[in-house]
């Protein structure tokens, strides 16, 4: 019922929108979405798979990387689109199955993606020389590649999407893929992933191959990341070494741990707001970046450290119960207690 | 209504209903704005502060003095923090939200072509105004720094002739080194000299030591560095630390700009060439009647105006010039208007546009480091963006738009 | 034969320096499980501290090894009573805290100074090698680290300091039992590895360019090197420098700068692969 409801809005802001806002404000929250789908996509794979991956920017990169290459090389958009996804896919199941056909476990795991980024990082920043071309498209090392081609209406290449039509298709993309994570987390996989990342003995013990399932939700994770990655190309028209950064890797998690982790809102809500913050701060002189923006932080995991969703949805459950027992307060002590337990398993499958 | 999506709903809606109101450009209607997108802080801020500082003194003399076209400026100030998505996000913002009457920013080559595209296509004029690797061929663009056909054109044979023939080269590993390096191997094998080797290094990189050992073995006669930014100042310190600094001599094309003289002692760079148009010991009426009035604003222990600052300045006062010209600020009179020939008298001597190039026409000198300071040797008046000119002409092609690349 | 002892000079100090680098950050992992990602931070107040006390007429040695330590120690002290102290236990808040505070020292320092600053040059000029020359202040990077591993060493195993770290770090509710308070360890252990670090600084401040971004540089290669070390503290930092190192600076040396990191974040995966609990945890078990 819910997810219809999401759809629902999802549907109305998509069509409302850009009715009511102009053009550079249609552009700022497309960049909002692109950044969004990033940040979903390692909000699956660390709050409902259990991996913690430093290196989420790596697939970004190599989606962006790869629709840049293509694109230029063929033309017409509709492959390079399927290959933006492709390619960082097949990438993560490779470094999935080193993963977690290794036994390797948290910490380690997480310094493996976070070189992995690096090693990338490292290669493509170096590729500015002109003899590093692939087909007709030069990489262009710390310059990164500029003027890349808009996705185009398939088979036609020069009906090229217009602002607006780049602000439907990402936010289709982004809806498509909330949802769309939404059902595999209720579908038996998606129970299965969940219990691999509480107990991965007990899934285990029960017969399920955990490494499979990891194995799995980490390529999807990948082949989101890639889907934003091309459509960050589009929007920037550009595309540059320091996506693989280990500045924009630390990003993807702030915004997962300020959302919550362990929601798929949740990465949502922290990347526009720390996207919009980095705005704004960008605009005023008073205050130096970062300054603000570690004193946010820290004062952030002191206060609010279960991250904004989570923490307004208790704030909404403690008032919504305050309500309730008020109203109720002259009835049983049962009817108390029936509520309280609802209220929390609820809570907990958010 | 349920609790998940009632929170979705709130916060796709609050970022929706709060991303207009950036408090930034409300701009009244008798005001001109003026976007400025340099880097406060990141890594390039070394190079950005003077020059927000030069811009800053600009707006307000233009202001103290009436304004132009009888309304006063306001700045715009953006601080992409070094990141290229925020490059094109406030380009974005100035051309299409604060409607900005011009827009001056940009410092590594990499960023001039994020923002070069935004603004051509929402049709908003655009000066980059640091000194770079040339070639950039358009309309809606004017480049008023430097480039290697002024610079390293007299750099490379005066420091030839002083020191030798055969010359190792350093450069920083993106657009502006690699082309910048091939400008040096053209003018070195003009002069009958020989390359021993060319490098180039990431902007990250911090261990020069095997590069070191390197440049020993190939014994050069002088050492020509395209390094830029904070991490590559190690290899100066590294160098010096090995006891090269005497040993074999060093000229470059970036030293400077981010004081590095400065930073370093003198024992590590005295005896450095550099080129550039503008150092603050020129010694001429209109820098010294500028460092007044800078020294007036910012205070008398501003460690040094940097090229790149004189660079955003005389920018500006090319822009007002040409504004005042066309009589208004619309984009196409203003480009007409800087067309014809705009001239002014700079601190660093007379600056006039080059039509067909759009860049500029100007006095470029070589100095030495001597003691946290820049020495004047030699001036070389007026001299021609020949490097752009050779492949660029918009007034026979006015819709050109490509940056041109030496060939190698 | 003069090149071969050049790069076995440079292999040497690459190790060196990993070493370096790399003692806090081991130092506050091993023992309190901390991923402390103001690292590379902690390193540039070292530096700017160094760079301070010389402003003030001290001497370089002086400036590098007794001020920049105490001072980044105390900060370090500081910190971990306002921040850290709250989150043991939590990995992930830890992190994010951490890497709040980067920015936030990153901020702080670049208000307070300014990215122009004069640094300090390289003491004890150069020596010759054939026709190589080399800077003096090699060889003394390649002791303080023998050195400060020799003291880690020492400190860990010798002193009454070490054993309490050591038993906190094995089993904290024991040690607790026993009438140790492990959140007065954890203090003080916070505190030393940021000394660690502040030190690092100042050792690199004559070698690197000094702006207030400089950490950022570090913190990655440190960090690799920690985890590949794996839980021995000692034993899986010097162990992991020297793998690390040798293979970072024969790949430098053999082609440019860049691949021999590229070499090094390989290795490290290929390792890690390997040897999953990290260097020390299949040999030197129970070693330091």
């Amino acid at each position: 019922m819910s997810a219809a409801l999401s759809f629902g809005i999802g549907i109305a802001l998509l069509l409302g929108l850009p009715g009511v806002l102009d053009d550079y404000t249609l552009i700022q929250i497309t960049i909002y979405a692109v950044m969004s789908i990033l940040g979903v996509s390692l909000g699956f794979i660390w709050g409902f798979g259990g991996i913690l991956c430093f290196g989420q920017a790596a697939f970004f990169g190599l989606g962006s990387y790869t629709y840049a290459i293509a694109v230029m090389n063929m033309g017409d958009s509709t492959m390079p689109f399927l290959l933006a996804i492709a390619v960082p896919a097949v990438f993560a199941m490779i470094l999935g199955y080193v993963i977690f056909y290794g036994r390797l476990s948290d910490v380690y795991m997480g310094v493996i993606t976070l070189t992995v980024t690096l090693i990338l990082f490292n290669l493509i920043n170096s590729t500015a020389g002109p003899e590093w071309k692939i087909g007709s498209a030069a990489l262009g090392g710390f310059n990164g590649i500029p003027a890349i081609p808009t996705l185009n209406v398939p088979g036609q290449p020069d009906n090229v999407l217009s602002p607006k039509g780049l602000f439907d298709l990402t936010f289709v993309c982004l809806l498509v893929v909330y949802l769309g994570l939404r059902m595999l987390i209720s579908s038996k996989i998606g129970r299965v992933i969940v219990a691999a990342k509480e107990n991965e003995q007990r899934v285990l013990l029960l017969g399920y191959d955990a490494r499979a399932y990891k194995l799995f939700s980490f390529t999807l994770g990948g082949a989101i990341a890639g889907l934003a990655g091309c459509l960050f190309a589009n929007w920037g028209a550009f595309t540059s070494p320091t996506i693989f950064g280990l500045a924009q890797s630390a990003q993807i998690i702030i915004w997962v741990i300020v959302g919550g982790l362990g929601t798929l809102v949740g990465p949502i809500v922290g990347c526009v707001a720390i996207q919009w913050l980095t705005m704004q701060i960008g605009t005023q002189q008073i205050f130096n970046s970062n300054l603000v923006l570690g004193a946010i932080l820290v004062v952030f995991v002191l206060l609010v450290p279960r991250g904004i969703v989570p923490s307004l949805g208790s704030l909404a459950e403690w008032t919504y119960g305050r309500l309730r027992r008020r109203k109720a307060s002259s009835s049983m002590p049962a009817a108390r207690a029936g509520a309280a337990p609802a209220m929390a398993a609820a809570e907990e499958s958010t | 209504m349920d609790r998940r999506s009632f929170i979705k709903a709130s916060g796709v809606t609050l970022a929706g209903a709060v991303a207009p109101m950036f408090p930034l450009a409300a701009m009244a209607a008798d005001q001109l704005l003026v976007g400025s997108i340099l880097d406060l802080s990141g890594g390039l801020d070394i190079y950005g502060k003077p020059m927000a500082d030069c811009m800053t003194l600009a707006v307000e003399e233009q202001n103290a003095a009436g304004g132009l076209l009888g309304k006063q400026l306001k700045l715009a100030s953006y601080d992409p923090q070094s990141s290229m998505q925020l490059y094109a996000q406030f380009a974005q913002q100035a051309a299409l939200k604060d409607k900005a009457a011009v827009v001056m920013g940009g410092i590594t080559s990499a960023s001039r072509e994020v923002i070069r595209p935004v603004l051509d296509r929402y049709k908003t004029l655009y000066f980059y105004n640091t000194q770079y690797e040339g070639g950039v061929c358009d309309r809606n663009t004017f480049c008023t720094g430097v480039t290697p056909g002024q610079t390293v054109a007299k750099l490379i044979p005066f420091a030839m002739n002083k020191w030798g023939k055969k010359v190792y080269v350093l450069a920083a590993d993106y657009n502006y080194g690699q082309i910048t390096s091939q400008w040096v191997k053209k003018f070195v094998l003009e002069n009958g000299g020989s390359v021993a080797s060319i490098d180039f290094f990431p902007l990250d990189v911090t261990n020069f030591g095997s590069t070191i050992s390197k440049i020993e073995a190939a014994k050069p006669d002088m050492i020509v560095s395209a390094l830029v930014g904070g991490s590559h100042i190690s290899f100066y310190r590294q160098w010096a630390a090995a006891g090269m600094t005497k040993k074999i001599p060093l000229a470059s094309t970036t030293f400077a700009g981010g004081n590095e003289h400065i930073v370093l002692s003198p024992a590590e760079c005295d005896g450095f060439l550099v080129s550039y148009n503008y150092f603050q010991n020129l010694d001429t009426p209109e820098n010294k009647a500028f460092k007044a009035r800078f020294y007036k604003r910012f205070g008398n222990d501003y460690p040094n105006i940097t090229e790149l600052a004189m660079g955003t300045y005389q920018g500006f006062k090319l822009w007002a010039e040409g504004v005042k010209k066309a009589g208004s600020v619309d984009r196409m009179k203003v480009i007409k208007a800087l067309e014809s020939g705009i001239s002014i008298d700079a601190p660093s001597g007379k600056v006039t546009l080059d039509p067909a190039t759009h860049h500029c026409v100007l006095n470029v000198s070589i100095a030495e480091v001597k003691n946290k300071q820049l020495d004047i040797i030699k001036t070389f008046p007026q001299q021609k963006p020949s490097d752009t000119s050779a492949v660029c002409n918009l007034i026979k092609n006015p819709r050109d738009n490509q940056q041109y690349v030496i060939k190698a | 034969m003069n090149l071969a002892l050049v790069i076995v000079i440079q292999v040497l100090y690459a190790m060196a320096s990993l070493v370096i680098i790399s003692a806090g950050l081991a130092v506050i992992f091993g023992i309190m499980k901390v991923i402390n990602l103001a690292h590379g931070e902690f390193m540039m107040l070292g530096a700017y501290a160094t760079i301070g006390a010389i402003r003030l007429g001290l001497s370089l040695w002086v400036a590098m090894f007794v001020i920049a330590p105490i001072a980044v120690g105390l900060v370090g002290v500081v910190l971990e009573r306002l921040v850290i102290r709250r989150l043991y236990g939590r990995m992930v808040d830890t992190m994010l805290a951490t890497w709040g505070l980067s920015l936030l020292l990153v901020g702080v320092v670049t208000s307070i100074a300014g990215n122009t600053t004069a640094g300090v040059s390289a003491p004890l000029g150069s020596f010759s090698i054939g026709t190589y020359s080399l800077s003096g202040y090699t060889p003394v990077i390649i002791a303080v680290a023998v050195a400060l591993a020799l003291v880690i060493r020492w400190v860990l195993m010798r002193t009454q300091l070490g054993l309490i770290a050591r038993g906190t770090m094995q089993n904290p509710d024991m040690a607790n039992a026993l009438g140790i308070s492990p959140s007065l360890v954890y203090s003080v252990t916070f505190a030393v590895g940021a000394a660690l670090s502040g030190l690092a600084g100042g050792l690199l401040a004559p070698i690197t360019g000094v702006v207030p971004t400089m950490g950022a540089a570090f913190v990655a290669k440190a960090f690799i090197t920690v985890i590949g070390g794996g839980p021995a503290i000692l034993a899986g930092l010097v162990s992991a420098s020297a793998l690390f190192g040798a293979i970072n600076q024969l790949a430098t040396f053999v082609t440019t700068p860049v691949f021999g990191e590229v070499a090094l974040l390989v290795a490290a995966i290929v390792m890690l692969r390997l040897l999953p609990q990290g260097i020390t945890g299949r040999f030197f078990k129970g070693s330091l």
